[in-house]
């Protein structure tokens, strides 16, 4: 047990617990196994040949190779990150069983911790076959990025626990009826964070918006390597700021929420 | 066991409105430690609401709950691995097999030794044979077995259920009703059961408190509450305050 900020106990073993549970029902069923795979190979085979096609016709993305499946294998890590964590939570909710839980010592600390290490365990089911796929099929190693994919997957997956934790606080006090904020909710993200362009694309009042988007950092910074082999460990910094400013104010927003939804009652009514 | 010095439940004057209307009105009463207490009402009578503010679901939106002596829900806490409950309103995770959401859900309440607890408990509770069957293969009566073992896990000091026997059949309903009875005189346990069921609250409960559009109409033993409505069983008593008949009416 330690004791946190809040002067609530924080119990491992209560966190150790629920990863527990996501991993029974997780192993207990093949096409939620599947789901993990299938749509990253599908988008990145599309985008792959695509690029293969593109780089045959045009100098500048002959040099280029590998910025579009760079692009999408980084998107895929924000978007399944957060999608691995909002889905864990509802399924607690799909399950009727977030009444349990929440009358139990388990604390909001701890049950944010194990969706966390949940979008961590789905996502790595998911993209470790996905990107030796994408050895095989284009030659692209993303391990062989080393330092700079830690400090890229380190930003795009603090990115995704921020807005996953936004989620479950909307779910939460809206109930069911906030769910298809937890599958959409990202794709905000797809042009704002200029994942398949850079930023100097977008009208110049847009760029400030981009840029206060830590995703934005890391695939600027993912281009850099690719095409000019530079790592923009400046860009990174900026976008690990970003995201603590981010990270906290979506704890926050959701502990409001958690707060709300004990005065309204949404706790024993979280379905439609 | 004195109440007025050491009660298990508290409520003061509590109040529940939702965007203004009244879900519960100002209702207090407290339950003495070892004791079993019957929460009647219709449907929207407010019991549901006010287990969940002694569970600490629910933020009271004035007046006080105190469980163990901790102030719900700011210090729930305190003593949340001291209470269970059990209600047919929320399930076990359905692909989860008894095994896997007992051992889970142990490890929550920091249950010690949780292979023996799920083996004696899955004994008790006749569970044993579906120990290693997922859970949402099972019949409604034996879900509700389930539930109850969940229930019992962390042998609470204060065990709140909510209609525990809805929906099962006599047989197996009264069987619940048994292995309730046992754990709470051999764990001295204070329970708080919400029923529709008459029979089971009169053969369960020393006391019984009457709800009616979220005030408590009446509080008192079930003898006392027969004799006083002038009538055989509880469910003409709870007949008479539902439809808002006064006892001097009642017993005419």
């Amino acid at each position: 047990m330690m004791r946190t900020d809040t002067g609530v106990d924080f119990s491992l073993n209560r966190v150790a617990a629920m990863v527990r549970r996501y991993w029974y029902l997780l192993r207990s069923s093949w096409p939620r196994i599947l789901d993990l795979i299938y749509w990253p190979a599908v988008q990145m085979l599309m985008w792959g040949f695509l690029q293969v096609y593109i780089s045959q016709n045009a100098s500048f993305f002959a040099r280029a190779g590998g910025v579009f499946i760079g692009s999408v294998l980084l998107w895929d890590i924000l978007f399944r990150g957060q999608l691995g964590f909002s889905i864990s939570f509802l399924e607690e909710m799909y399950a009727r069983n977030l009444g349990n839980l929440m009358m139990s010592p388990l604390r909001p600390a701890e049950f944010l911790l194990a969706l966390m290490i949940m979008s961590i365990v789905r996502l790595s089911i998911g993209m470790i076959p996905v990107s030796i796929l994408a050895i095989i099929f284009f030659g692209f190693n993303l391990w062989a990025l080393g330092l700079a994919l830690a400090a890229f997957f380190a930003n795009l997956i603090l990115t995704s626990w921020a807005v996953g934790i936004f989620v479950a606080g909307l779910l939460l006090r809206n109930g069911l009826g906030a769910e298809s904020m937890a599958w959409t909710i990202m794709f905000l993200f797809l042009p704002l964070t200029c994942v398949y362009y850079p930023v100097a694309v977008l009208p110049g009042w847009l760029q400030y918006v981009a840029w206060a988007l830590p995703p934005t950092y890391v695939f600027e910074g993912m281009r850099a390597l690719v095409i000019d082999h530079v790592f923009r460990a400046d860009l990174m910094a900026q976008a690990f700021a970003f995201n603590i400013v981010l990270f906290a104010v979506a704890s926050l927003a959701f502990f409001k929420l958690l707060q709300s939804a004990r005065i309204h009652g949404s706790l024993l009514q979280t379905g439609e | 066991m004195d109440v007025q010095q050491t009660p298990a439940i508290a409520v003061d004057r509590l109040v529940k409105r939702y965007k203004g209307v009244g879900a519960v009105d100002g209702i207090s009463f407290k339950l003495a430690a070892g004791s079993v207490t019957g929460l009647l009402g219709g449907n929207g009578a407010g019991k549901t609401t006010t287990i969940a503010m002694i569970m600490g679901l629910v933020t009271p939106t004035s007046g006080a709950v105190r469980v163990l002596g901790a102030e719900m829900p700011r210090e729930r806490y305190r003593v949340l691995h001291r209470m269970n409950f059990e209600s047919p309103y929320v399930d076990m995770p359905m692909r989860l097999t008894v095994r896997q959401n007992l051992s889970v859900f142990s490890q929550l309440y920091a249950v010690p030794d949780i292979r023996e607890r799920i083996a004696s408990l899955s004994a008790q509770l006749d569970l044993t044979e579906f120990l290693d069957r997922p859970t949402g293969k099972l019949s409604a009566g034996q879900k509700t077995r389930v539930s109850l073992a969940k229930s019992l896990l962390n042998r609470p000091e204060v065990l709140l259920l909510d209609e525990p026997t809805a929906s099962l059949d006599p047989d197996t309903a009264d069987w619940v009703r048994t292995r309730l009875e046992q754990y709470q005189a051999e764990n001295h346990a204070t329970v708080l059961l919400a029923s529709h069921n008459m029979n089971e609250v009169e053969r369960m409960c020393e006391r019984v408190i009457i709800m009616k559009k979220g005030r408590i109409e009446d509080d008192d033993t079930p003898a006392h509450l027969l004799a006083r409505y002038g009538r055989e069983n509880l469910e003409e008593v709870f007949l008479d305050v539902a439809r808002g008949r006064r006892q001097s009416e009642a017993a005419q």
